[in-house]
């Protein structure tokens, strides 16, 4: 049975600053239940970029699916084995992979405080996904002029799509990159600088995570 | 004649609905009632202030408060949309035709849809999270309050342009989820799809970023002394409801690209040649939609079991249970998504693998379900308003939940599938649930927010009403779908029907009138805010750390961080006597005020208009311009400031003397 109380008026008294259960109140040993001090919590940045990049891993995760899903759709179209110039893929790689490597140097060089050595390392990857970019780019409009069009079949809807994606976040990373230059230019390595380098590194690597899978799975794969 | 086509893209002078007589007169409305807030917002100089305090506020409680007023606001308009097609289905019989045409009947339920989930229940949502789950774990604002402020306007942004569909243009006529290949170029070539995929699209940005935000700052935010296992179950659920928006979002995000890139771009995802795959889309809309559900629910379960504890004075019965099954049904919302869809024709297997694991959750939820009821049991039970809620929510979702059992068993879906039935089961858990919940939420935390507590009578009235009115609305519907009426009909032509929409309609108006009895609660409840005042911080004689500051709470939430020994944290306080500090104030430090995170929203709901009218111009300067300003904001290094100890000694001290000068 549920125990039904009388209504009760609403516990609005209180004619002192005290608070109104004082029960219990006289023990010695009554725990402390204030922080006196300046009380910092920690810094989320970190975490709350990593949750961003897994969630933007998942945004790739779908389209991977997808490419899955169609990436043999081909309509009566060309197929990836009859598109797909590996040797191109294999530099297009390697820029993206040595930009991740000098990416790391920036690192290493802004833990020594020296300013620039980062900057210069940072340019030196900004210039590597710029070729990056600019392989693709040609890829892409190479495809398009011969007719393979994302349009044209599921297969390259898919294949566009995921391409175009990895390489949309590629270019926010050199935008982001750039405005991060002028940023360490006028500030240096102050805390929030710092913070903001290992946050497009993050992004940086993540990246050429994806790359890997996308070379790997429908690169590798799709000439099979 | 060409640069008008390059300007203004497919907008022109046809696209104002000016042959609609409803749609005039709502413009007319909406027209006289913005000139009337314009008017009265210049005739009392609250321009500033409202810029000032409101609008660049990244104080986490001010932005959760815009959040519910969008959500109230939307629910007026989701509401109006409801109520339409009550009528409609009411009067339309034999040779009457009713007063709606189809194409505008079905732009009214996609609306009715896309606004009651999107721009209502995750508004209500997550202002309440926001505004409650900092001052439940003792923190004094989020991890990053500008990106609050900015989901918020992004959300807002998103609610705008569906807004702007009701007079510009047409609204999608796909029903919520806009299947293709119905919403793809061929068969939905107007501007409809587009605004709901921008729409979505950028209050989805929104929701994303306010989900992180909430996950680091359950994480790394809460009171020292307060582990995992002593956190109000609300902010658990808050916790769980944040990861998945995070695990779930992207989904979203990525299924309605690739449908806009098959609008845009002319790609084949899910047209119906050249290797396009409509299921596709079906299966990914769902894995999101499905664990969107429990986005919705999840948060006010946390809410019920705030509500039980403190009107029981009990201890919540099974916390640990309680924290589990929430983590179980988090986990589990991920794999049921195929039961929205075993009509596919994926076999037996894939059905009955879906189908189980959809009758595994009624396991998790049947355990908070007790949980409640054995809090409830032998507890001095106080039937305030949030606890009537309650109790209206476990009797509602329980029949709710039993008939989405049902549903869950494939043989019975293929004759439910799209049925009223389904209408009246989801209904019946997201009123019976998510909206109850709200209520109970609302009526709870209100003398928290704004210093004085909501009248009862009317809010008893909008009880009544709410509660009936549902059972009126609904029942009906649960009976037609098993005689196999199926959904988005605008028009019948059985006239034995006839009677069961009727009902359904009268249930419609009572709810109607708990709305307007609730919006008479708020207004009664401010113009006798003296009578309602809560001075002491703490109405309802509350178990957790939001009660333990006033209402509403200083900017700075706590003057002293508190330091948490056990689970109901403020309760121990209270029983070990703690006496409120009254000096040693300590500077707090806090973050500004911006107005970027609006700026930057403004301009995208700019780039969303262009690009649904395909305005290819303003499209490359409103984007460009998003772009340049973000960067922009990043180069503002100056973001935070000191409330100095003598102020915060000063807003103290006032409440000392409140506290003393009140008997």
């Amino acid at each position: 049975m549920l125990k039904m109380s009388v209504p009760c008026s609403l516990p609005t008294m209180s004619d002192t600053t005290a608070i109104r259960h004082p029960g219990a109140a006289s023990q010695s040993a009554a725990p402390e239940f204030l922080v006196k001090e300046d009380h910092h919590p920690e810094n989320g940045t970190l975490l709350g970029f990593w949750i961003y990049l897994m969630s933007d891993c998942l945004i790739f995760a779908c389209l991977f699916a997808v490419y899955g899903v169609q990436g043999r759709s081909y309509a009566g179209g060309p197929s990836g084995a009859e598109l797909f110039e590996l040797p191109l893929v294999a530099l297009n790689t390697a820029m993206l992979l040595l930009s991740s490597i000098t990416y790391g140097f920036a690192m290493l060089k802004s833990q020594e405080n020296k300013l620039g050595g980062t900057i210069g390392w940072l340019v030196i990857t900004g210039l590597f996904g710029l070729a990056f970019l600019s392989l693709e780019i040609y890829e892409f409009a190479h495809l398009i002029h011969i007719g393979a069009g994302p349009q044209s079949s599921a297969f390259l809807s898919a294949f566009f799509t995921l391409v175009g994606t990895h390489g949309l976040h590629v270019t926010f990373g050199v935008i982001w990159l750039v405005t991060l230059l002028f940023q360490l230019k006028r500030h240096g390595l102050i805390p929030e600088n710092r913070r903001r380098l290992m946050c497009l590194s993050m992004f940086w690597h993540f990246l050429d995570v994806v790359w890997i899978g996308v070379f790997t799975f429908v690169y590798l794969m799709g000439v099979l | 004649m060409d640069l008008q086509k390059l300007v203004f893209g497919r907008l022109t002078w046809d696209s104002i609905p000016l042959h609609e007589p409803i749609l005039v007169a709502t413009f007319a409305a909406v027209a006289l009632g913005g000139v009337v807030l314009l008017y009265l917002l210049s005739r009392y100089r609250l321009w500033g202030y409202l810029w000032r305090d409101w609008i660049t506020s990244i104080d986490h409680k001010k932005i959760g408060i815009m959040y519910m007023i969008l959500g109230i606001i939307m629910l007026l308009r989701g509401f109006a949309d409801a109520i339409m097609m009550r009528i409609q289905q009411a009067i339309a019989f034999g040779d009457a035709t009713g007063y709606l045409p189809p194409h505008h009947y079905d732009q009214i339920f996609t609306a009715h849809g896309v606004i009651m989930i999107f721009f209502v229940a995750m508004p209500l949502v997550t202002g309440l999270m926001n505004y409650i789950v900092p001052l439940q774990i003792g923190a004094r604002d989020v991890a990053f309050p500008f990106l609050n402020n900015f989901s918020f306007w992004m959300t807002t942004s998103g609610a705008v342009l569906v807004m702007m569909s009701l007079f510009v243009g047409e609204f999608a006529k796909t029903g919520w989820l806009a299947y293709p290949p119905l919403s793809g170029l061929e068969f939905s070539p107007d501007v409809g799809v587009d605004y709901y995929i921008w729409a979505l699209q950028i209050a989805g940005i929104g929701t994303l970023l306010s989900g992180i935000n909430l996950v680091v700052t359950i994480v790394k935010m809460r009171a020292p002394g307060m582990t995992m296992m002593k956190m109000p179950v609300f902010s658990w659920t808050a916790l769980c409801t944040n990861v998945l928006i995070i695990i779930s979002f992207p989904v979203l995000t990525a299924t309605l690209a690739l449908l806009g890139m098959d609008r845009y771009v002319g790609t084949q995802f899910f047209t119906n040649d050249l290797g396009g795959n409509p299921m596709m889309y079906v299966n990914l809309i769902w894995i999101w939609g499905h664990p969107e559900v429990y986005i919705l629910i999840l948060p006010l379960f946390g809410v019920f079991s705030e509500v039980v504890a403190t009107y029981c004075r009990k201890r919540l019965f099974g916390y640990t249970s309680m924290v589990y099954a929430t983590i179980v049904i988090t986990v589990l919302s991920y794999l049921v998504w195929l039961h929205h869809f075993f009509t596919m024709g994926s076999g037996a297997s894939v059905n009955s693998f879906f189908g189980i694991t959809t009758m595994i959750i009624s396991i998790p939820t049947g355990a908070k379900i007790f949980n409640w009821l054995f809090t409830m049991y032998r507890g001095r039970i106080r039937f305030e308003l949030p606890m009537m809620w309650t109790v209206a929510f476990m009797l509602t979702f329980v029949i709710g939940g039993m008939t989405g059992v049902m549903l869950a068993v494939p043989p019975a879906d293929f004759i439910l599938h799209n049925s009223l039935f389904l209408i009246a089961h989801f209904h019946n858990v997201i009123i019976g649930g998510v909206l109850f919940g709200l209520f109970a939420a609302i009526n709870y935390w209100f003398p928290k927010a704004f210093g004085f507590r909501l009248n009862t009578f009317w809010g008893k009235c909008s009880f009544w009403f709410w509660v009936v009115g549902f059972w009126v609305a609904f029942m009906p519907l649960y009976i037609l779908g098993l005689m196999g009426i199926t959904r988005r009909l605008s028009h019948f032509t059985d006239p034995s029907l006839q009677i069961w929409f009727q009902i359904a309609a009268v249930g419609a108006f009572l709810i109607a009138l708990g709305i307007a009895c609730f919006l008479i609660q708020i207004y009664v409840s401010f113009r006798d805010r003296e009578s309602l005042r809560d001075v002491t911080g703490d109405p309802w004689d509350g178990r957790t750390l939001e009660w333990s500051t006033s209402s509403p709470p200083p900017d700075y939430n706590f003057a002293f961080t508190p330091r948490v020994h056990t689970g109901d944290a403020w309760w121990h306080m209270k029983q070990m006597g703690y006496k409120r500090p009254e000096e040693g104030f300590q500077p707090v430090h806090m973050p500004k005020n911006t107005g970027a995170g609006f700026i930057i929203a403004a301009l995208s709901t700019v780039c969303g208009f262009a690009l649904i009218w395909h305005m290819w111009p303003l499209v490359v300067i409103s984007f460009a311009a998003t772009v340049i300003y973000s960067i922009y904001h990043t180069f503002n290094y100056n973001r935070d400031y000191h409330i100095s100890a003598e102020e915060v000694a000063r807003v103290e001290n006032e409440r000392t003397l409140q506290l003393a000068n009140h008997v």
